[in-house]
């Protein structure tokens, strides 16, 4: 199991600081924009007494009652259907999609209705739901159970998506999600569900704007751009590559959508190489829109292309070969490697 | 594990134990949730009428003769290119006025978009109802003051939401009840099963109206359903199923207003299965000869809705000549004010496309917004030039792509302080 390999945003934890879980972080998220706000109820399969399969919702139904944490139907059309008119009627629903290949039912709702509600009401009706996705891989998942589905998602006009990557960000940003009066698809990398910071639950961290991706390592030879399942295989890279000779800087999006161009244009104009690095198969995935976002506004200051390090493009494959398809920190560093070097040194040039 | 999976044991003495399935009964009657086996019918049943009800049924055949007016004005507006394509409802004005009679004014309608003439009985300005198919945006009306979500072009998808309003509005402790419609093809959807199944576990107060018009375009109901009726379906959810002549307004209305006064006494939801026929083509594009005859649609012709009930309330002596014809004369009025708003050009701003995508515009929206903008007054610099048709100069410079440049100097700095 993945252990904590980022630190919190907070430099010095504060007294009564506890090892704390990225899934215990987003309980407490839930629990405390219940508790602030009587609009918010909480919807999904198995969310109530079992507290949901990876025990997210651990304890809501106890403390709100069946009618603020509520175990629906299993059907997910049905289930973020029905969140979009209560959502029509005023409520915060926040939804819970069991697995990221049991959300596709709802996919109608959400793009026919949930990401375009706002638009096509001159924002009578806006959308402040969110929907709640346990997503990849690398957890010995059978058929199903593994899928990076954002792309699908980053296509649609209307919606936000994020994905926190620490335990202190699946806080934050999920009480901004909930907060947010557009529709926001937060993905909870479900490998990291069980990494541990030091958090101190008494005096919680506050909610994390969303928007804004942050540097997790600063770097000057090559930027590594990542978020959510990915962020501690390139940080390991980053540690590896140091034996290299290369300080590789890492970049952690957060938000996918809308996308902080402004941030990760900075970080690629300082170093002038970039890696993009997520589960996601590769073919039209968000690396595909990364590099030509980058490309286009910073191709005089690219000293190579920009490469991807993605999942193959292929259905995820079964847990015993899940390994292979994986983003690696050996694959993360061939793909440094091979960022054009050579031409420094028969420029003479230094990075 | 089901129950049914369980092996049974034997105890010792080699007698079987009884099996946990065997004091087994259904966990609600069935029976109260069948419909009646014929449609329920109001006109020629010879019922008595209080006051109030006589004005009911002459309420409701001022809604038919408006909305058959309304339906033929609009079909005349796409012949001259003023609406993009419009679905009518004529043959089944006595559903959409009766469904919209039946609500009060708290409550809330949810249209498919065959229902504009519902939206429009419900009190929606009839241009902005028609603002989705004429096509300057896509809902002309503001949902939340009118209560009328979104005409719904995504089939039985409008179902779920009805359901979670009217659940939110019964968590809130509010006195309010949705009434979604939906055709007979539409009943083939998921969302149309999880609509139902949500809506009788949860038991909110929603009324679901099936029109069956006989038609999902071409595809009659027979390739649609092999159940016994739509009303039907509804004893599988636990919800109670009524059949209604949806070709009889005072009986559509009726048994609506029951269903909507079940829901708002907290007793659960209503699946109505209205009984009519699409007696237009699907829309102005369709050509309805190619799978259905002349023969089919005479009948129907001959059970009109408005007809029926003119010819009942002139039989009780409820409306007169003069009546009658005041009736059709505001209705002419209406058409007539609605083909001069409609002949007008509507005043479109193309800016107002990234307005409503988000609570804010995203940086990158702003980014398009300024490309567009840069169009528009290219466009209009170019029409103030009016002579040749311009090819470069100006309207080039200006329609360069923010974002794309990345030539150092001002223009990135531009760029950085836009996306900022």
């Amino acid at each position: 199991m993945t252990t904590a390999t980022s630190t919190p945003a907070r430099s010095a934890p504060p007294a009564g600081a506890v090892p704390t879980s990225m899934a215990q972080a987003i309980n407490r998220a839930l629990r405390d924009s219940m508790a602030e706000d009587d609009t918010v109820h909480v919807l999904g399969e198995d969310v109530g007494a079992l507290g949901g399969v990876f025990r997210v919702t651990d304890g809501l139904t106890a403390e709100f009652g069946e009618e603020r944490c509520t175990d629906t139907p299993l059907a997910e059309a049905g289930i973020l259907g029905t969140a979009a008119g209560m959502a029509m009627y005023g409520l915060r629903p926040v939804v819970e999609m069991q697995f990221d290949a049991f959300a596709y039912p709802a996919f109608e709702q959400l793009v026919s209705h949930v990401a375009r509600m706002r638009n096509r009401t001159r924002g009578s009706l806006p959308m402040p739901l969110t929907i709640r996705i346990p997503y990849g891989g690398g957890i010995g998942g059978v058929e199903h159970h593994s899928d990076s589905s954002e792309a699908y998602y980053m296509a649609t006009p209307g919606l936000h998506v994020v994905t926190p990557a620490t335990v202190a960000d699946a806080y934050g940003m999920l009480r901004s999600a909930i907060a947010s009066d557009d529709p926001v698809l937060f993905l909870e990398p479900k490998r990291l569900y069980w990494t541990k910071e030091t958090l101190d639950l008494a005096a919680p961290p506050e909610a994390e704007p969303l928007g804004r991706a942050v540097v997790r390592r600063p770097g000057t030879a090559a930027t590594l751009i990542t978020y959510g399942p990915s962020l501690p295989v390139c940080l390991e890279a980053a540690e590896a590559a140091r034996d290299e000779g290369w300080e590789l800087e890492v970049l952690d999006l957060r938000t996918l959508v809308p996308f902080d161009d402004e941030t990760i244009c900075a970080a690629v104009r300082r170093t002038g190489r970039a890696v993009v690095v997520h589960e996601a198969t590769g073919f039209a995935g968000p690396g595909a829109e990364i590099a030509a976002r980058v490309t286009e506004r910073c191709f005089h200051h690219l000293r190579a292309p920009v490469l991807r390090v993605t999942g193959f493009d292929i259905p995820y494959p079964p847990p015993m070969l899940e390994k292979h398809h994986l983003p690696s920190v050996d694959r993360v560093l061939d793909a440094v490697a091979r960022l054009q070097w050579e031409s420094e040194y028969t420029e003479g040039g230094v990075s | 594990m089901t129950v049914l999976e369980q092996t049974p044991g034997r105890d010792e003495s080699g007698a079987r134990p009884t099996p946990p399935t065997a004091g087994w009964r259904p966990r609600t009657d069935p029976a109260p949730l069948l419909p009646d086996e014929t449609p329920f019918r109001l006109l020629g049943t010879g019922a008595r009428l209080d006051k109030r009800r006589k004005e009911l049924w002459r309420e409701l055949y001022r809604g038919l003769v408006h909305g058959r007016r309304y339906n033929r004005q609009a079909t005349a507006l796409t012949r001259q290119g003023r609406l993009a394509v419009y679905p009518s409802s004529t043959g089944q004005e006595g559903c959409e006025v009766a469904a919209a009679l039946a609500l009060a004014e708290q409550d809330w309608l949810f249209p498919s978009y065959r229902d504009t003439l519902a939206v429009v009985a419900r009190g929606v300005d009839p241009v902005e109802a028609l603002t989705l198919l004429r096509g300057d945006w896509h809902t002309g009306y503001d949902p939340r003051a009118t209560r009328v979500a979104p005409l719904s072009t995504p089939l039985a998808t409008q179902l779920p939401h009805a359901v979670g309003l009217a659940h939110a509005a019964r968590l809130r402790g509010d006195d309010v009840v949705a009434l979604a419609m939906v055709g007979d093809g539409g009943t083939s959807e998921g969302d149309f099963h999880e609509a139902l199944n949500f809506a009788a576990v949860w038991q909110a107060p929603v009324v679901f109206l099936v029109q069956n018009n006989g038609f999902a375009i071409s595809v009659p109901l027979a390739k649609q359903t092999a159940a016994p009726s739509i009303a039907h379906k509804a004893v599988g959810y636990g919800v109670a199923g009524r059949l209604v002549d949806g070709n009889d307004a005072p009986a559509v209305h009726q048994v609506l207003g029951e269903a909507v006064a079940r829901a708002r006494a907290g007793a659960g939801p209503t699946l109505v299965e209205a009984l009519t026929y699409r007696i237009e083509a699907h829309t102005n594009a369709d050509d309805a000869t190619r799978y259905r005859s002349e023969e089919e649609v005479a009948p129907w012709l001959a059970h009109d809705p408005v007809a029926l009930l003119e010819a009942e309330l002139r039989q009780r002596r409820l409306l007169t000549d003069t009546e009658a014809e005041q009736i059709a004369h505001e209705a002419e009025t209406m058409a007539a004010d609605l083909r001069a708003r409609m002949n007008t050009d509507p005043v479109l701003d193309p800016e107002e496309l990234f307005a409503h995508v988000y609570a804010e515009p995203t940086p990158q929206l702003r980014e398009q917004a300024v490309l567009l903008r840069g169009e528009l007054a290219a466009d209009a610099d170019a029409d103030a030039h009016a002579e040749p048709e311009p090819t470069g100069g100006v309207a080039r410079e200006t329609r360069r792509a923010p974002g794309s440049d990345d030539h150092p100097g001002d223009r990135r700095q531009d760029h950085q302080e836009r996306a900022a």
